[in-house]
């Protein structure tokens, strides 16, 4: 209601009974104590953030210049040298174990939202083995993330005796990320209306051709964000890489290469360096490019609204 | 009720044909031919399985897990349920209450079907396109368009459009499950004609729940009732003129005149 509208309210109602009148004005007290009380909060929370944020450009830009991007870490009790190679095995590292993760977990939601159904109907132990697969990855998705580590390095790292490695790192990470690609690239498959599969279906296509010709492209974008998610959980983790990486700051040559990531790095700087200004560096660093995949995510979330509305 | 013979050659056939959702029947000892090139018309009061009936002719109920059959529909004679559920789907095309249009290019919505069934060659395909719209009676507003998404059409030219998506697949029997009930009066006319227009080449069924509608746009005219257990039936099953006119059931005509349903 417009603000003329409730003085207009108030006059018609004025004289003709005082009570009602005192009610509307502790209403409108509480309503406006309330909105004030929000806004604060509101205000709070993005002080903070903004806080941290400012704090650690501050902090943090100074140290950063071409060389700084461009040399490798060079070790030493003052953090010498740069961070070019803790880049590079972040994206080795990122593109591996998406590669791993994704097909995995796109295939088991694929499964479970658009084929579970029907094997269901089979057997009793079907229907009990999907509906644990299912509560497995509810668990997994809220296990902290140096457990995952600790499994990596008990089965990858010793066992399987792939070393402090991409390998490891890689696979442990898979196992990260895998129940969040799965709950993300579940729901974007719910939420295709149930119209589209009934259409491709209803024009003789098989439920194959449907989910590849009309349930996926539609659900594209829901899959695409939680990619995007993953791939900044393996940016920011730390333990996990920790136990299963290794360290070292030399380039990786290849997947049996120990390594260290940006995270790791600023860890490593923070805690056995005194070079507090490089790790505040590449915090901004990695800051930076989490704000950048936050961007991806919200272009192509646009992109991909506007080209299936079509308008 | 027995199955009642009509004129023209029976292109649908159902015997004893029963639904189950569970444990509740939706459909009890359905017997009905359906002619071929005809328009027939499905009406009956909500709930009663009209939609239902419908969605068995081409196996759609099969997609809800918890449903069962017994009893034969046939096409042509042949049994639908021994047949390859894709290929029935071929035949048997349908088009859905609320239109459906794939999140795709207007284009790439009609040729979905054939490309489904293996159809690559594009100046075939683009045959195909503009002959299905045509029938549609889309053709003249779409085609400097066909690029454009099939979303960004109008309500009824989306039903349109969905209708030349199962033209596309050349289909013998289209089902209409109330094709116009999400569209204006002037959008619900035009689908009318079109479908007055298709009946030569294909043999339709409709879900209607608009009285009218059965009465001016169908040839013939099946009323569902239902048990007291809710169980459907069909009550009158006939010439539409005859079951409109002179309806043989009390309770077709307390339904026509609107008494209830």
């Amino acid at each position: 209601m417009n603000p003329s509208l409730i003085r207009q309210e108030k006059i018609n109602r004025s004289g003709v009974k005082s009570a009602r009148s005192s009610n509307l004005k502790r209403r409108k007290f509480s309503q406006s104590l309330a909105f004030t009380f929000l806004w604060l909060m509101g205000f709070a929370a993005m002080a903070i953030l903004i806080w941290i944020i400012g704090y650690v450009f501050v902090k943090g830009l100074p140290a950063i210049n071409l060389e700084f991007l461009t040399t490798r870490p060079a070790g030493g009790f003052d953090g010498e040298g740069g961070i070019s190679t803790t880049i590079v095995t972040t994206v080795y590292l990122v593109i591996f174990t998406i590669a791993v993760a994704a097909p995995l977990g796109i295939g088991a939601a694929i499964y479970f939202i658009e084929y579970a159904s029907e094997s269901q109907q089979r057997s009793k132990f079907i229907r009990w083995l999907i509906k644990t697969a299912r509560t497995g990855v509810e668990i997994l998705a809220g296990v902290p993330s140096i457990i995952f580590g600790l499994f990596g390095f008990a089965i990858f790292v010793s066992y399987m005796k792939l070393g402090f490695s991409l390998l490891s790192a890689g696979l442990s990470g898979a196992c990260l990320i895998l129940p969040v690609i799965i709950r993300t690239t579940e729901e974007a498959l719910l939420a295709v209306p149930e119209s589209y599969r009934e259409g491709s279906l209803g024009l003789g296509a098989t439920k194959w051709q449907t989910v590849t010709g009309v349930v996926l492209p539609a659900a594209i974008p829901g899959i695409v964000t939680g990619i995007v998610l993953s791939i900044g959980r393996i940016i920011s983790e730390t333990a996990i890489f920790w136990v299963t990486l290794g360290g070292s700051y030399r380039l990786p040559q290849n997947l049996m290469s120990s390594g260290r990531t940006l995270a790791l790095h600023v860890y490593m700087l923070a805690t056995e360096t005194r070079a507090f200004d490089k790790a505040m560096g590449t915090s901004a660093i990695l800051i930076i490019i989490i704000m950048i995949l936050n961007l991806a995510i919200n272009l192509s979330s646009k992109y991909f609204q506007k080209r299936l509305s079509g308008k | 009720m027995r199955s009642s013979k009509l004129n023209g050659n029976s292109k649908i056939i159902a015997k004893d044909f029963n639904l189950f959702y569970g444990d509740f029947q939706a459909l009890k000892d359905i017997n009905v031919d359906i002619p071929e090139h005809a328009i027939t018309s499905i009406i009956g009061p909500s709930g009663c399985g009209k939609s239902t009936f419908l969605r068995s002719i081409n196996r759609m109920n099969e997609l809800i897990p918890s449903v069962r059959t017994t009893g034969n529909i046939f096409l042509d004679n042949e049994n639908i349920f021994t047949q390859d559920v894709v290929e029935l789907r071929k035949q048997v095309g349908m088009v859905f209450q609320r239109p459906n249009p794939f999140p795709k290019s207007i284009f790439d919505n009609v040729a979905y079907g054939p490309r489904a069934h293996g159809l690559k060659n594009k100046a075939v395909l683009v045959d195909i396109v503009e002959k299905s719209l045509v029938q549609a009676a889309l053709w003249e507003e779409v085609k400097d368009n066909l690029n454009k998404s099939g979303l960004a059409l109008s309500g009824g030219q989306q039903q349109r459009l969905c209708i030349a998506r199962a033209l596309a697949v050349e289909p013998q029997v289209i089902l209409m499950d109330e094709p116009a009930s999400a569209l204006d009066p002037i959008a619900t006319l035009k689908i009318e004609e079109l479908i007055q227009n298709l009946k030569k080449e294909y043999t339709i069924v409709i879900v209607t729940h608009n009285m009218q509608q059965a009465a001016r746009a169908s040839d013939y005219t099946m009323v569902f009732n239902m048990y007291p257990d809710r169980s459907g039936y069909i009550i009158e099953y006939g010439k539409t003129t005859q079951v409109f006119t002179n309806p043989r059931e009390k309770i077709t005509e307390d339904y026509i005149s609107g008494r209830f349903g």
